[in-house]
C-alpha cells in the first residue's frame, strides 16, 4: 500500500494509491450535484404551486375592498413584484429563499422561516426516536423472519407487518391517545411537557437532550414520557415496511456462497448474522431506511396534529386546514429538502460501504 | 441453544428437490398466503357490495339529523349517533361509496398514466427517457403525503382535488417500474424479431411487451389500492378532501376529535379504513406470491410454479 499522504503524480494515482479515494470523491460529487439540481426542482414545484392558486393574491393579502381600488392594487403588485414576468418572480423567490425568507404565514402572521425553525426540533425529536426504534425492531424481526422462512414465526410476522402498514396513522394515534391517556391515565397528555414543567434552556432544541445538559432529570423523564405515544405510532408504521424489506434482503444474502460457507464451516449463528449476513444486507437496508424516513415525515404531519405536538407536522396541519399557502409551501420545501438530504446521505454511505457502487458509475 | 455440529443438505439448500414435496417451502408458503389472500378478497368484495348497495342496506339516511344526539352504540342504533343526531353505521356504510370508487379510480389512472409514460421512456430512450425520468425524480423527491398535501392545499379543498393531488404523486412509481421492465425486454430476441418483421413501435409495445410486463404492474397496483385509500382518507382527515356533510371516513375520524368522550364516532370509521386496507394488502401480497415467486423463495433452485 502506498501512503496517500504524499500525493503521487496523476498517472500513478490512477493505478495505485489514489484509487481508493478518487472514485468515491467523483461519485460523491456527482451525487451532491444531482441533489442540488433536485433542490432547485423542488423550489420550482413549490413556486409553480404557489402561483397556481386560484384567487387574487392582492385580495387575499389586503382584503376585497382594498383590492378593488386600482391604485392600491397596482402599488401592492409593484411592491411585491407581482407585475414582473413569472421568470423574474421565480428568481426573486429563489433569492428570498437563499436569504431564508419563506414568506409570511397568513395564519400566524410570523415569518414562515422562524415558525419552522421553532417547530423543527420538536419534529426531529420524535422522528429520530421513531427511526432509531424502527430500524432496531425492523432489522431484528426481518432477520428472524428470514431465518424462520416458511415457519409459523415468519407468517405471523408477515401478517403483523402487513397489518402495521395498513393502519391509518392518524386513527391509531387517536385510539392510543384515548386509551392510554383519556381512559387509563398511563400516558401523559398532549404536548412536549406537562404543564408543571418548564422547557429546559435551549441548546439543541431537543428537550430530552437539553434537560440532561441542564441536569434536570425530572424534566428529562417527563419529556421522554411525552415522546412515548407519538414515537410508538410512527414506529409501528415504519416497522412494517422495514421488516419486509430486511427479510427479503437477508434471504438474498443467505443464498450467497459466502454466507453458505460461513454457515457450513460451523460459525455460531450470531457471528454469521452480524459479520456476514447483516453486513451484506446493509445496502438494501440503508435504501429502505431512506425511504422509510420519507413515510415517517409524512406520518408526522398526521400524528403531531393528534398529540398537539408543536412540530412542523402540526404546523402543516394548521396551515393546510386554514389554506395558509406560504405555511404549506414552507413545510413542503423544508420536508422535500430534508428528504433529499437523507437520501443523499444514504447514497454516500452506499459508496463507502460498497465499492461496486462508486466504480460502476 | 443447542449446538448443531452436522450440516445437513436440507440446511444448505432448503428448496432441494430431494425433499418430500410437502416439505418444500414454496408449497408451505402457498398454503399460508393463499388463504390470507382469499380472506382479503372476501372482505374487499363485501366492502365493494356495501359501496354498491349502501342506500338499500343503510338503516337511516346518513345525512339526516333526526336521531337523539351522541347515543352510544347499542341504544337504539347499532354503532351509535353523532353530535348532529346522524346514524354512525349508516355514515360508515355510505363512506364506502366515497372512498372505494375514488381510490380504485386513482389507482387505475395512476397505472395508465405511469405505464404509458414509463413504456414510452423505456422503449424510445434518448431525450424522451431523460426528460420523463427527471420529472419522476422530481416528484419522488417529496414524501407522497407531503406533496399531495401541498398540491391539494393550493388547488383548494375538495374531494376531486384530493384525488388529483394523489394522482400527481402516485403515477411515478408505475413509470419507473414499467420503464425498467420495458428496458429489460426491449432487446430480447422475440421483440427484436417482431421489429424486424416490420412491427410498428406501438404494435411491438402492445403485442410483444405489454403481456409480459403486466404481472408486476398488477402486483404493484393491487398493493397500491390500500395506499390510495390511506392517502385519500389522510387528506380528508387534514381537511383537504371531503367537505361536510359528506360521510367520508377520514373526515369522520377528524370530526370525532371534537367529542372525545364519544369514542364510537372515530373508532368505527377507522376500523372501516383498517379492514379494507388490510384486505387489499393481503390480496396484493398473495398476488405477488403467485406472480413473482422470486419475492419469497430463494432464487437458485427454487421451484418456479
Amino acid at each position: 500500500m502506498i501512503e496517500p499522504a504524499a500525493r503521487p503524480p496523476r498517472a500513478a494515482s490512477a493505478v495505485r494509491g489514489g484509487r481508493a479515494a478518487h472514485p468515491f470523491l467523483r461519485y460523491a460529487l456527482r451525487r451532491v450535484i444531482t441533489s442540488l439540481l433536485l433542490v432547485i426542482g423542488v423550489t420550482l414545484v413549490t413556486f409553480v404551486l404557489t402561483n397556481l392558486v386560484p384567487g387574487d393574491p392582492v385580495a387575499a393579502a389586503l382584503g376585497q375592498r382594498a383590492a378593488e381600488d386600482p391604485a392600491i392594487a397596482a402599488r401592492f403588485r409593484a411592491e411585491y413584484g407581482l407585475d414582473q414576468p413569472l421568470v423574474v418572480q421565480y428568481f426573486t423567490y429563489l433569492g428570498n429563499l437563499l436569504h431564508g425568507n419563506l414568506g409570511v404565514s397568513t395564519l400566524t402572521h410570523n415569518p414562515v422561516a422562524s415558525d419552522l425553525a421553532q417547530a423543527l426540533p420538536a419534529t426531529l425529536e420524535i422522528a429520530i426516536g421513531a427511526i432509531v426504534l424502527s430500524v432496531i425492531i425492523g432489522v431484528v424481526l426481518g432477520t428472524v423472519a428470514a431465518y424462520r422462512r416458511g415457519k409459523v414465526t415468519d407468517h405471523v410476522l408477515r401478517v403483523v407487518s402487513l397489518a402495521g402498514l395498513s393502519v391509518p396513522t392518524f386513527w391509531l394515534a387517536l385510539v392510543l391517545y384515548y386509551v392510554f391517556y383519556y381512559q387509563l391515565h398511563i400516558a401523559p397528555g398532549s404536548g412536549r411537557l406537562s404543564s408543571d414543567f418548564n422547557a429546559p434552556p435551549t441548546i439543541t432544541g431537543l428537550y430530552t437532550i437539553d434537560s440532561l445538559f441542564a441536569g434536570q432529570l425530572d424534566t428529562f423523564l417527563d419529556a421522554v414520557s411525552h415522546l412515548f405515544l407519538p414515537v410508538l405510532v410512527l414506529t409501528l408504521y415504519t416497522v412494517g415496511l422495514l421488516t419486509r424489506f430486511v427479510r427479503t434482503a437477508v434471504l438474498e444474502i443467505l443464498d450467497q456462497d459466502y454466507a453458505r460457507a460461513a454457515r457450513a464451516k460451523g460459525l455460531p449463528t450470531r457471528t454469521v448474522v452480524w459479520s456476514y449476513v447483516l453486513r451484506g444486507a446493509s445496502i438494501p437496508i440503508l435504501t429502505v431506511v431512506g425511504l422509510a424516513f420519507g413515510s415517517l415525515l409524512s406520518g408526522t404531519v398526521l400524528v403531531e396534529s393528534v398529540f398537539a405536538w408543536p412540530g412542523i407536522g402540526s404546523y402543516a396541519y394548521q396551515a393546510a386546514s386554514h389554506l395558509d399557502l406560504p405555511g404549506v409551501m414552507g413545510v413542503g420545501l423544508l420536508i422535500g429538502v430534508m428528504y433529499l438530504l437523507v437520501n443523499l446521505i444514504v447514497d454516500l454511505l452506499y459508496g463507502l460501504l460498497d465499492p461496486r457502487v462508486r466504480l460502476a458509475s | 441453544m443447542t449446538p448443531r455440529p452436522v450440516i445437513t443438505t436440507d440446511e444448505l439448500d432448503p428448496t432441494d428437490a430431494k425433499r418430500p414435496r410437502w416439505r418444500r417451502p414454496r408449497v408451505r408458503l402457498g398454503r399460508w398466503s393463499a388463504p390470507l389472500g382469499i380472506a382479503g378478497a372476501l372482505v374487499a368484495v363485501v366492502w365493494i357490495l356495501v359501496a354498491i348497495f349502501a342506500p338499500i342496506i343503510e338503516p337511516h339516511d346518513p345525512l339526516a339529523q333526526n336521531l337523539a344526539i351522541l347515543q352510544p352504540p347499542g341504544q337504539g342504533t347499532l354503532l351509535g349517533t353523532d353530535e348532529l343526531g346522524r346514524d354512525v353505521l349508516s355514515r360508515v356504510l355510505s363512506g364506502a361509496r366515497v372512498t372505494i370508487p375514488l381510490s380504485l379510480l386513482l389507482v387505475v389512472l395512476s397505472v395508465l398514466i405511469g405505464a404509458v409514460i414509463g413504456a414510452v421512456a423505456g422503449f424510445f430512450g434518448g431525450w424522451v427517457d431523460e426528460l420523463m425520468m427527471r420529472i419522476t425524480d422530481l416528484v419522488m423527491a417529496f414524501p407522497t403525503v407531503i406533496l399531495a398535501m401541498v398540491i391539494a392545499a393550493s388547488l383548494g379543498a375538495s374531494l376531486l382535488n384530493a384525488v388529483l393531488a394523489a394522482l400527481i404523486v402516485s403515477w411515478p412509481s408505475y413509470a419507473r417500474l414499467t420503464r425498467g421492465l420495458v428496458l429489460g425486454l426491449r432487446s430480447s430476441n422475440y421483440v427484436i424479431s417482431g421489429r424486424l418483421l416490420g412491427f410498428s413501435p406501438l404494435r411491438s409495445l402492445w403485442r410483444d411487451i405489454a403481456p409480459n410486463i403486466l404481472g408486476p404492474i398488477l402486483v404493484l397496483a393491487s398493493l397500491d389500492i390500500g395506499t390510495a385509500i390511506l392517502l385519500l382518507s389522510g387528506l380528508s382527515f387534514l381537511g383537504l378532501g371531503a367537505k361536510p356533510p359528506t360521510a367520508e371516513w377520514g373526515s369522520m375520524v377528524a370530526d370525532a376529535v371534537q367529542n372525545f368522550d364519544a369514542w364510537w364516532l372515530g373508532v368505527f370509521p377507522g376500523l372501516a379504513i383498517l379492514s379494507i386496507v388490510v384486505a387489499f394488502n393481503f390480496v396484493g401480497d398473495a398476488l405477488r406470491d403467485a406472480l413473482d415467486p422470486k419475492a419469497n423463495t430463494l432464487r437458485r433452485g427454487g421451484p418456479t410454479l
